[in-house]
């Protein structure tokens, strides 16, 4: 019924030792993150030199005034909704295999929400006053609502990846005495006094449901709002009814292939090979082919459509994109990005591991151009010819400190998945032992 | 254009002459503080101001009279929002007549504390696609009564006033840059490093009917010169021009003034007679400025 886990009989000793065992500050861990935080300080030396000399610093000028700080911003957005397929959707249609995926699919979540909060403040002219924003704030603009949706989906995932982990952190405070007094004092207020009873997992399972619920609706909302900032315009290229599902459906492409890596790294560097299977590998190589091809189907809609009838401005932005300006970028990202890995996953063997994760490699690369794409060309053919402006106000080409500030972005997601992947276990122990136990009865 | 103004004609004098004496000396505030009521509730903001034997006096905001407060931020801002009450300015640019002469531009530029790239109004080139010859075109932002820059601006920083015109308030601004992308006329600039002349301009008060001082990271755009309008001038763009293009004026009075030969004229005649438009009014924006056709005119 369940060959995701291990066909090994384990007990939970064995569990507790496997799963615990990447609880801990080693060596290794603290270069990899000292790496991080000196790459992190260098990227925001460019953010202070940005704040000090305006946004004059990036690529961005009075015609392409949005450039890879929103599409970064709208490829955050999109791999975060991740989570809400995996833990929620998937979840809720009592899915076995997801399970034990589920922490990593909110780990992915929480990391990129987070952080895509973070990247719009990068991109504002006037950061200071970011409380404008709550204070004079209007309905009627959709980045309102993108705030307002945002930072609940932030406080959801988090939750949603906190409470399912009480039995574990309980767990950490029970067994973990070696590490340091801070780290057991943390574990110690955040089990909120579990101690395993029936009750307690009641009222957690009850939470998390009404959670995994909840988060759907607002998962979607936060996309398509992301969508909105475009759709909601009258320009060439972004005022498009398809724009919210067209999105979503983008979205899952980039996360799916967020999560493959990922699991990737956490079955290599912490020895989870008998919980993380290379069946779990084989079944999101097939996930990943399923919303390629919603992905590639809206895709289609959104060239053909607008091109068909080719009214003036249209017709200009789908040339630009076929075999204008914009098409090396274009082939590449539709063809290499998301239509030849899709066809490779098909084979089973493209589906291991370590394959696998090499075409999510390139298949989220793809989705981070594709977000370009959306974003740039269109703000590059306004109705209005472009006149009496420098030559380069033609074209957009980020410089050094706006691609700088934009690594910072994933460093910093990187490091917040790393260091709560070496405070917590990654996979749900009490939910592998409950799987594992479910299995012997069976057997 | 004068005919419109009548009613506000000796309240403009008023403030003008008042606006002289404050600029040229705060001296003169003395004369106005004997004269201001005291009656009037303070309010609490309190303002220094020099006296005429050179003395710094403190003074309750709410005691002073308009040639003061043209100073006064907060006193500006709030007229800056309200706009001129029973206007509705309109512009009408007669293409057949510009030669691309770009005394507007320039008047614009140096009117807003502009760098040479950034236009509020903008002459553009444009294809003439029945003949395949190219005419001029001068953009400026079209005031539209459906702005969709208003509609996505999240801080209420752009906003429509009474009088037809789109402002913005850069005290306000946050630089997100949401209006800029949604302007189909790309009608709007950012100050993407320190404005022209930062420094010259430190200690003006800001006056959004004017928008200066720019400030760096947010969006600027034209006002139609809403500060002009307050003391009864045509725009400084519509003034500048050599050849006749622009006319300028109230559409509730249904005049508009040339801004080079000063002959006022029937709006709703004006557009009649020259088969006039509007920039693609199949978005529904509604603009506030008209156009006639390229055609080769006698006027």
């Amino acid at each position: 019924m369940n060959d995701t886990i291990t066909k090994e009989n384990l007990n939970d000793d064995q569990i507790d030792q496997d799963l615990l065992k990447n609880v801990n500050w080693g060596n290794k861990f603290k270069l990899w993150l000292a790496f991080l935080s000196v790459s992190l300080i260098i990227c925001l030396y460019f953010y202070y030199q940005q704040l000090q000399h305006g946004l004059g610093v990036t690529g961005l000028h009075d015609y392409v005034s949005w450039g890879i700080y929103i599409s970064n911003f709208v490829f955050f957005v999109a791999t975060s909704l991740i989570g809400m397929l995996i833990s929620s959707v998937l979840g809720l249609m009592n899915v076995h295999w997801v399970k034990p995926l589920a922490r990593i699919a909110e780990l992915v979540a929480v990391a990129f929400a987070i952080v895509a909060g973070l990247i719009i403040i990068t991109d504002m002219g006037r950061p200071d006053r970011l409380l404008n924003v709550f204070m004079h704030g209007r309905v009627q603009s959709p980045i309102v609502w993108d705030i307002a949706v945002i930072v609940t989906y932030v406080a959801i995932s988090v939750l949603l990846l906190y409470i399912p982990l009480l039995p574990d952190i309980a767990l950490c405070r029970d067994k973990l005495k070696n590490v340091p007094k801070w780290q057991q004092k943390m574990y110690k207020i955040l089990a909120l006094g579990w101690s395993g009873k029936t009750r307690q997992f009641k009222i957690m399972n009850n939470y998390t449901r009404i959670l995994l619920i909840l988060i759907i609706p607002i998962a979607l909302s936060i996309h398509t709002v992301t969508s909105w900032l475009f759709a909601m315009t009258l320009r060439s290229g972004w005022d498009s009814p398809i724009f919210g599902p067209y999105f979503v459906s983008g979205a899952f492409v980039a996360g799916c292939a967020a999560v493959i890596i990922t699991m990737f790294f956490f079955q290599r560097n912490f020895k989870l090979q008998k919980y993380i299977t290379t069946d779990h590998f084989d079944r999101m190589g097939k996930l990943l082919v399923l919303v390629a091809l919603v992905y590639v189907y809206f895709n289609i809609n959104e060239i053909i459509v607008p091109g068909y009838k080719a009214n003036t401005a249209d017709a200009k932005h789908v040339d630009e994109m076929l075999y204008g300006h914009e098409s090396l970028m274009f082939w590449l990202v539709q063809l290499g990005g998301l239509v030849i890995p899709f066809l490779l996953i098909l084979f089973k063997p493209m589906r291991k591991p370590l394959p696998l994760t090499l075409i999510s490699i390139v298949v989220l690369a793809g989705a981070w151009f594709k977000r370009v794409l959306i974003v740039v060309p269109t703000q590059l053919s306004p109705y209005y010819p472009i006149q009496n402006v420098p030559e380069k106000w033609n074209h957009y080409s980020p410089t050094v400190p706006e691609i700088a500030i934009t690594l910072a972005s994933f460093i910093l997601v990187l490091i917040i998945m790393t260091v709560l992947a070496k405070l917590f276990p990654v996979i749900s122990i009490w939910e592998v032992k409950e799987e594992m136990n479910h299995n012997k009865e069976l057997a | 254009m004068s005919k419109a103004n009548k009613n506000d004609n000796s309240r403009r004098n008023f403030l003008q002459k008042l606006g002289i004496a404050g600029a040229s000396a705060v001296a003169g505030s003395a004369l106005l503080l004997q004269g201001c009521n005291n009656s009037n509730k303070a309010s609490g903001n309190k303002v220094k101001v020099l006296t005429a034997d050179n003395k710094l006096v403190e003074v309750d905001v709410a005691h002073l009279q308009p040639g003061d407060k043209i100073k006064d931020l907060e006193y500006l801002q709030d007229r800056g929002r309200e706009g001129i009450p029973g206007k509705k300015f309109v512009m009408v640019v007669d293409l057949a007549k510009c030669k691309n002469a770009r005394k507007c531009m320039k008047a614009c530029q140096s009117a807003h504390q502009l760098k040479p790239e950034m236009h509020h109004i903008n002459v553009l080139e444009m294809d003439d696609p029945v003949r395949h010859t190219s005419y001029y075109m001068p953009k400026p932002c079209q005031h539209c009564d459906n702005p969709p820059c208003v509609s996505v601006c999240p801080v209420d920083a752009t906003f429509k006033r009474q009088d037809g015109i789109v402002l913005i308030d850069n005290e306000r601004c946050i630089g997100c840059r949401f209006c800029v992308a949604a302007c189909p006329y790309s009608a709007r600039s950012f100050n993407w490093t320190e404005p022209k002349d930062a420094e010259e301009f430190a200690e003006v008060t800001y006056d959004m009917e004017l928008n200066v001082p720019q400030k760096k990271g947010t969006v600027t755009k034209c006002a139609f010169s809403a500060d002009r309008l307050r003391v009864g001038k045509l725009p400084y763009c519509v003034s500048a021009c050599p050849n006749g293009v622009y006319y300028f004026g109230d559409a509730n009075e249904d005049l508009v003034t040339n801004g080079t030969t000063k002959k006022t004229v029937r709006l709703s005649a004006l557009l009649d007679e020259n088969a006039a438009y509007t920039l693609m009014p199949e978005l529904g924006t509604k603009p506030s400025v008209y156009y006639l056709p390229p055609r080769q005119s006698k006027g």
